[in-house]
């Protein structure tokens, strides 16, 4: 995801002498183009992230459009005070990219874990949050990011994520959840790296005999409430799935839809880390299941869930 | 021409009475800058209250947001707002809060309240205008205290980095925090070093001589290709003897007594000029 942002910004960069690609000393050859062909739009802040936001709010002041980039702890928690005034309280257009969302940094440990950007990011008003499910998707939402005036935060995951060639008939949109799979027993809508493993869960669960749709919610804030009430009434039951707490993410923005808004009964459930740190090392894919958030392991909660069987 | 020596007592007196009649804000803070403001809305900075958003303006951030009630007063002195706009100051429904907001009130830059933002906004700014041949300058007001946030230096640190000689910080060193003198609380000394060490020229001045404030500010940049900084030592609540000098006066008001005596004595001020 993180390559796929990166040409994004660049060919906009290109088209569009406002953009500017603010970065906080990480990825030392990524930037490579990007500092040869606009050298003078490409800002290194050093390890020092408060500031960059701020010199961001600066730029945007000055009519740019400046990305600001780092590990996505770094860059929406440090320096959370200067995101709230300087850019959202002014509404100011300041594109917010964070690369290592969930565990993607496995090993490096809690401190580069994100597993509550989302909720942190979502609770400031006018930015958006975007979650783009694969690197197609990051393309995508980067080049969204520019078109929209605005705030906005986009959580990417690293490297290596699997394409999701079941959506790329569909034109990427801020604000519009995709179906990508029908089906009528229960709903698994999922953000993130979490988007391909629904899949994996609906396929592997559908050779029990449970058929499931999947949602790509890309974007949490706004959320969009017609496919989540859509999808209520059709299947009766929702789960939601991400690489992060179970605290104000994807599942909270969903919950809060259905709890005000559907007039259905609807079966419920939240799957995320569970108010917790990562508390042992390890690789993203054994701490996912350590969690219980790998497909076997959701497979059996979402399938116990609808049989009426204690989930965990 | 406006006789700027008698604009700060009434710059004074109406500091008081936004804050009085609003029931909250703080004037201590603002007292110390009102010579600063004046030096730099009317012999400094190039601006034009007739078009705000003049693309070329220079740029004034009041990072120490809390010292509001001096930049509405100098605003609307500069005709920048209407002065009967300085009663909306705190009455509810109104634009012109504690606190200044971008967009809402004409001639101010960026919202301020939270200290340590300014200085990296301005750096935005000011790399912008290298970028794009402005020849706008950015000029960032800080508090002492605010010098405490570690975000200033981030930003100090950074300016000189980029060898931004369009970018001149003042600091308002009025030496005292909200609950004591700042040398005993987190001192700053020796704080001329520490700007120079981050790269910055240096100047020092008597922050309430109007003419030593604006002959400094107009001989910027101090040096090619180096932020410019003026340490402006000031008395918080100048022009009042009791709340000079006094931590208590950070965020207090006068009970009619004390306004009594502030009317008295700034009146006195401004007989003894003519």
């Amino acid at each position: 995801m993180r390559n796929a942002f990166i040409k994004a910004v660049y060919e906009q960069a290109g088209k569009d002498n406002r953009v500017y690609m603010l970065n906080a000393d990480i990825g030392v050859f990524v930037f490579d183009d990007f500092k040869r062909d606009f050298p003078k739009r490409y800002i290194n802040l050093g390890v020092a992230e408060a500031n960059m936001i701020g010199v961001a709010a600066g730029l945007v002041l000055s009519g740019k459009v400046p990305f600001v980039y780092t590990i996505a702890p770094f860059v929406t928690m440090r320096c959370l005070e200067q995101i709230r005034v300087d850019v959202c309280l002014q509404n100011l257009n300041v594109k917010i990219v964070g690369v290592g969302a969930g565990l993607a940094y496995g090993v490096l440990g809690p401190t580069h874990h994100a597993i509550e950007d989302i909720a942190i990011m979502r609770a400031l008003p006018n930015i958006t949050v975007i979650s783009p499910g694969d690197p197609w998707e990051a393309y995508e939402a980067t080049k969204a990011s520019v078109r929209h005036e605005g705030p906005v935060y986009i959580r990417l995951a690293k490297s290596g994520e699997p394409s999701l060639v079941e959506h790329r008939h569909n034109a990427f949109q801020i604000g519009k959840g995709v179906t990508l799979r029908e089906g009528k027993d229960a709903t698994l809508i999922a953000t993130g790296c979490m988007v391909k493993n629904a899949l994996c869960v609906a396929q592997k669960l559908f050779c029990e005999g449970i058929n499931l749709r999947v949602i790509n919610m890309h974007t949490i804030k706004p959320i969009d409430h017609d496919i989540i009430l859509e999808s209520a009434r059709d299947t009766g039951a929702i789960f939601t799935m991400e690489e992060h707490s179970v605290i104000g993410g994807l599942g909270s923005a969903v919950a809060e839809v259905l709890a005000e808004e559907s007039t259905e009964k609807v079966q419920f459930l939240r799957i995320g880390f569970k108010d917790t740190f990562c508390e042992v090392v390890g690789s993203r894919e054994y701490l996912l299941a350590k969690h219980g958030l790998d497909v076997p392991s959701v497979s059996k909660m979402v399938a116990n869930s609808l049989r009426g069987s204690p989930v965990q | 021409m406006v006789d700027l020596k008698k604009l700060a007592y009434r710059m004074r007196r109406q500091i008081i009475d936004m804050a009085v009649s609003a029931g909250g804000g703080h004037i201590a803070p603002a007292l110390s800058a009102v010579e600063i403001l004046i030096s730099l809305y009317f012999r400094v900075l190039r601006i034009n209250p007739e078009d705000p958003q003049w693309p070329e303006r220079d740029r004034f951030i009041l990072s120490k947001g809390h010292g509001c009630c001096a930049l509405y007063a100098v605003l609307a002195e500069r005709g920048f707002l209407h002065r009967d706009a300085l009663k909306t100051f705190c009455q509810d429904g109104h634009a012109m809060g504690g606190h200044p907001e971008y967009g809402k009130i004409p001639g101010v830059e960026t919202s301020t309240g939270s200290l340590g933002h300014g200085l990296s906004i301005a750096i935005g700014i000011s790399l912008a205008a290298k970028n794009d041949g402005n020849t706008c300058r950015s000029f960032v007001l800080l508090g002492d205290g605010e010098c405490n946030e570690g975000s200033v230096w981030e930003a100090a640190m950074s300016a000189s980095q980029f060898q931004l000689d369009n970018l001149v910080a003042i600091v308002d060193y009025n030496k005292l925090l909200a609950t004591g003198f700042i040398k005993d609380v987190m001192a700053l000394e020796p704080f001329a070093m520490k700007w120079k060490s981050f790269g910055w020229e240096v100047r020092e001045v008597n922050g309430h001589d109007i003419n030593e404030v604006s002959r400094t500010l107009n001989e910027v940049p101090f040096a090619e290709k180096r932020p410019s900084v003026v340490i402006a030592h000031t008395v918080k609540g100048k022009g009042v003897s009791y709340m000079e000098n006094n931590p208590v006066w950070h965020y207090r008001l006068p009970n009619k007594e004390e306004l009594l005596q502030a009317y008295k004595e700034l009146n006195e001020g401004l007989q003894s000029l003519t």
